[in-house]
């Protein structure tokens, strides 16, 4: 196998692993997970009042 | 202080200070050497002041001392809360500010002395190189120790940019700086020709993929969700670009050397990727912006959101002009030009400093245990004052940038230059006064930013809330 088959094999593994990883990200078994991690950040200090204090501000 | 029960927010203290007094610092050094190009003079002829001296002493500053402490400090505070856990090892959790600290006045004493490696953002000599080393090391084992010990289950997507870009510039750091000691503050790399050269853009440019770029997606994926009240945009993009982005930065680099002794298909695919680069960062910045969408009204009445939004458009445009820049026949105009400094501070400025200066303003309050900060007029004031600065920065080198690399290739039809270089030089002499002034404007907006925090601080704890409610002046 010369270098040039062997980069293009190489690029096609890739692909197909970015492939994979999109349609992992995307498959609707992940959005209930997907859904909890992305509010982390606003569970972590709950806490902390003046965040509902905060968001009434932004409305006026 | 204001330590929600088991966190350790005094390092966090330690490092956001730092990263405001050293961003006044790198700052004012690179206003210094800004003014140097307009007067020349200004170095006193004293070798110590020297532009060539003092211009690595600047992007060190800059990028090491004022991004790097504003880096560590908040990945300290987003890894604590989003783990729901103390940070591991408090002795290397100070070894790693101390150790920082040494670092950076180390490198502020031998830069000026004339003590370098040449290597373009990694100056440093041996010994230093070695003690950051160490001190990066201590670095990934607190944050990675701290994820280890996590309680919640999924490791948030800002702890896997912060975690991509310890292991990456650990990596880069320690390969680049491979180097023959010949004494105390001398020492030779062990690559040498095109190889060497290839290393250190290797490095130079994963320098600002991972440090200037990774590093600051993690900033951006706490900060602002947080600052809206709303996950962010969607959380499969943050995965899938976060992916791309990591892949493709690693090949970039060959994009500094075109036009070189660089072998060609090396500088193609330099440009290659440096342009599929578009998608992964464009992921990014839609996905930080379109966390706002639907609450568009905040940007009105929140200025530490319009700071963290506003580095998101840059970011937008220096990720859009710098594959531009890649393209081998755009890079034949720009490259050696004022454009490249000007594309930089378009990124380091606008992007860097805004997204760090929001994420300090909407944290620190909370570090010292206040509702807000002393003054949020002023926060607005700072905004605008360095928004000008930006603009006027970008556009003057824009400008002197293409007219330079027009000047330079100009030929008269025997083939002989048009200009001479000092011809292009003069002319360029307006545009470097319009960017001093933008310097000056953005570092005015840091002193503002340096008293606000202080006044923050001294604000008593019980009256904090008091303050907040009355009507302030600016």
């Amino acid at each position: 196998m010369d270098l040039g088959t062997l980069s293009g094999l190489v690029t096609l593994a890739l692909m197909i692993i970015f492939i994979g990883i999109v349609i992992w990200a995307y498959s609707s078994k992940r959005k209930k997970d997907f859904d909890e991690a992305a509010r982390l950040p606003l569970d972590a200090e709950q806490n902390n009042t003046s965040e509902s204090e905060r968001e009434g501000k932004g409305h006026e | 202080m204001a330590d929600t029960p088991n966190y350790n927010d005094t390092v966090v203290r330690q490092f956001t200070i730092m990263t405001v007094i050293w961003g006044i610092v790198g700052m004012t050094v690179g206003v210094f050497i800004a003014a140097q190009l307009y007067w020349p003079a200004l170095n006193f002829d004293l070798p110590w002041l020297t532009f060539s001296r003092l211009r690595p002493l600047h992007t060190n500053a800059v990028i090491f001392a004022f991004g790097g402490s504003a880096l560590i400090g908040t990945s300290y505070y987003v890894v604590q809360r989003t783990c729901g856990v103390r940070l591991f090892s408090e002795t290397l959790t100070k070894f790693t500010f101390w150790g920082w600290q040494i670092v950076i006045v180390a490198v502020a004493i031998t830069l000026p002395l004339g003590i370098t490696q040449s290597k373009e953002y990694a100056e440093p000599e041996w010994p230093i190189d070695i003690l950051i080393a160490a001190v990066w090391i201590a670095y990934a084992i607190v944050f990675f120790g701290t994820i280890a010990k996590r309680k919640v289950k999924h490791i948030y997507v800002a702890n896997w940019f912060y975690g991509a870009f310890i292991i990456a510039v650990a990596l880069l750091h320690i390969v680049n700086n491979i180097a023959i000691p010949v004494s105390l503050w001398k020492s030779y790399p062990v690559y040498s020709g095109a190889v060497d050269a290839m290393v250190q853009w290797w490095y130079g440019h994963n320098a600002v993929g991972f440090f200037l770029t990774a590093g600051f997606l993690g900033m951006m994926y706490y900060y602002v969700p947080k600052q809206v009240h709303r996950p962010i945009f969607s959380y499969r993009l943050s995965v899938v670009h976060f992916w791309a982005l990591i892949s493709i930065y690693m090949w970039a680099g060959p994009h500094h050397l075109h036009w070189t002794a660089l072998p060609e298909w090396a500088q193609s695919l330099g440009m290659v990727f440096s342009l599929i680069l578009l998608a992964p960062s464009w992921g990014g910045m839609i996905n930080g912006i379109m966390t706002l969408s639907g609450a568009w009204h905040k940007l009105r009445d929140d200025p530490i959101l319009r700071f963290l939004i506003v580095s998101l458009s840059f970011y937008g445009m220096s990720t859009f002009e710098g594959p531009m820049m890649s393209v081998k026949t755009v890079n034949a105009l720009s490259h050696y030009t004022d454009w490249t400094i000007g594309h930089v501070h378009s990124g380091a400025l606008g992007w860097v400093a805004f997204i760090t200066i929001g994420s300090i303003y909407a944290m620190l309050p909370k570090l010292y245990g206040k509702k807000e900060m002393y003054s949020v007029p002023a926060i607005n004031t700072h905004f605008w004052v360095s928004t000008i600065g930006v603009v006027l920065y970008i556009a003057s080198m824009w400008i002197a940038g293409v007219m330079q690399g027009l000047m330079w290739r100009a030929t008269n039809p025997d083939g002989t230059l048009t200009y001479t270089f000092i011809e292009a030089l003069a002319a360029t002499y307006p545009y470097y006064a319009v960017r001093l002034l933008g310097g000056v404007l953005f570092l005015t907006g840091m002193v503002i930013m340096a008293w606000n925090v202080v006044m923050t601080i001294r604000t008593e704890p019980g009256t904090a809330k008091a303050a907040a409610a009355e009507p302030k002046t600016a």
